[in-house]
């Protein structure tokens, strides 16, 4: 026991070093892919046939193939066949790292765009219209609002699976947290030890994530504020039965 | 029935064909077990991870090309050397700077976790180092120019080569260490004797250099019977 304990705090250090490498990675990744992902989700609604195909390819390719698959295709395969073209071409494990990640949380996140947005009832859009609103205007003010609030759930889900599936990059020499634990195993064999120890620092890295991302989903809850913009929610909350009859 | 890990990444000694396991320690292992009455099944896993599989029982021996070291010895038990091997510093062929260890210092290696070979790269002063699940991979990291070397077993450097299975690269310094390969045992295991026997059987009955000349197409060095 006290064996186990000091070869967690040996490698404990490492460990770290390597969790920074994994929460600058998630972070990377997921700004990244918000991004991505948010222009994939407009233009899988958008009013153009080839922009909305050009999208939908896009979606089921990256998210109907394994991250490890595309993954190596980027970074072994990419270089290899640029040099079978006659060109180099060099990523560096960080830019191949990021770029897969991205590439594929955006494909998921831009399901999640898209939910989110057409979950909004066609009547709202219909009201902003008499209304005399312009449709920038309704996306702006009426649809998106809201939208965001049922995204919330599913992209937290979302970050946290891309959070992990970052130790997917050790196999390609990264050494992000996972990594380090396999390289301080190979060298101590101690493989329960440090596994327990890894896992317990993900548990911990997803666990602020997803306090954080309540905290978000709370905050943007008109009906959990009370501001007197919050009350003023209530109230026509309350009497919206009234006004429906 | 002895279930035997092996990482089948590692041409000629371990690889998976179209009819399973093949290579020279899959020959061997199965004719020391012919030789010696026991029956082997052979199960793919990552370098790295037989140590710990052996730990564990998950596994009752490996071959893997695995070089007899202390520190290794410290937690498996090792038959006796059943391959003598060193290890090769590959790099691109247009280069010719790196004749030795000594030139590597301050460049990238590519390199297999767990490996000799990723040992010896970590003592080179100011050498960055990338860490791969399998040979392969660094081989294939030092082709696309990621590294600047790759410091591996030399049969196995050699074989991606001459299979041509890895373009643009050489290998410099042949055998820069003397190595001997040992099959892994858990500790205090009853299995190693049988395979000491079989082994021995075989080298003596000349069945040993029958398999060598069909994967290497030379005579076998001989073999010390313990490691030095």
């Amino acid at each position: 026991m006290a064996d186990s304990i000091a070869s967690i705090l040996d490698a404990m250090p490492l460990l770290l070093l390597g969790a920074t490498v994994t929460l600058r990675l998630a972070l990377a990744s997921i700004l990244l892919g918000l991004l991505g992902g948010s222009l994939l989700g407009i233009a899988r609604l958008s009013q153009s046939r080839p922009l909305r195909w050009a999208a939908r390819i896009y979606i089921e390719f990256f998210r109907g193939t394994p991250l490890i698959v595309q993954l190596f295709m980027i970074y072994f395969g990419v270089p290899a066949f640029a040099q079978s073209l006659g060109t180099e071409l060099r990523l560096t494990p960080w830019t191949a790292a990021i770029l897969s990640l991205s590439l594929n949380s955006s494909a998921y996140i831009a399901e999640i765009i898209r939910a989110g947005i057409q979950s909004i009832e066609m009547g709202q859009q219909e009201a902003s219209e008499s209304l005399g609103l312009s449709s920038v205007q309704t996306m702006q003010s009426v649809i998106f609002p809201q939208a965001l609030r049922r995204m919330i759930p599913p992209l937290g889900n979302e970050f946290i699976v891309l959070l992990k599936d970052t130790s997917i990059v050790s196999v390609i020499g990264f050494q992000e947290m996972f990594m380090q634990g396999k390289l301080i195993v190979a060298r101590t064999y101690q493989v329960f030890e440090i596994y327990l120890t890894i896992a317990l620092l993900y548990l911990l890295m997803t666990l602020v994530l997803s306090y954080a991302l309540g905290r978000v989903e709370g905050w943007l809850n008109p009906l959990s504020k009370n501001t007197s913009k919050g009350e003023h929610d209530r109230q026509r909350v309350a009497i919206a039965p009234k006004s429906t009859r | 029935m002895l279930t035997v890990g092996s990482d089948a990444a590692y041409a000629p000694f371990e690889i998976q064909g179209p009819s399973g396991f093949e290579g020279f320690d899959i020959d061997l292992f199965k004719a020391a077990g012919e030789a010696a009455g026991f029956e082997v099944k052979f199960q793919n896993m990552t370098f790295d991870a037989l140590i710990p599989a052996l730990q564990s029982g998950t596994i009752d021996a490996a071959i893997s090309a695995m070089t007899i070291t202390p520190e290794r010895a410290k937690t498996v038990d090792f038959s006796r050397p059943y391959f003598r091997a060193g290890l090769a510093i590959a790099v691109q062929s247009d280069d010719e700077t790196v004749k030795s260890l000594d030139d590597l210092k301050g460049k990238k290696i590519a390199v297999q976790i767990g490996t000799t070979g990723a040992d010896a790269a970590a003592k080179v002063e100011g050498a960055k180092v990338v860490t791969f699940e399998t040979a392969p991979l660094a081989l294939q990291e030092l082709s696309n120019k990621n590294a600047d070397a790759v410091i591996n077993d030399a049969p196995v450097t050699l074989d991606a080569i001459a299979t041509g299975n890895i373009k643009g690269i050489k290998v410099v310094g042949e055998l820069l260490t003397q190595e001997f390969y040992g099959i892994a045992f858990p500790k205090g295991s009853k299995n190693l004797a049988l395979a000491n026997q079989g082994i021995t059987s075989l080298i003596e009955g000349g069945k040993y250099a029958g398999i060598y000349t069909k994967w290497f197409g030379e005579e076998p060095p001989k073999l010390p019977e313990t490691a030095p």
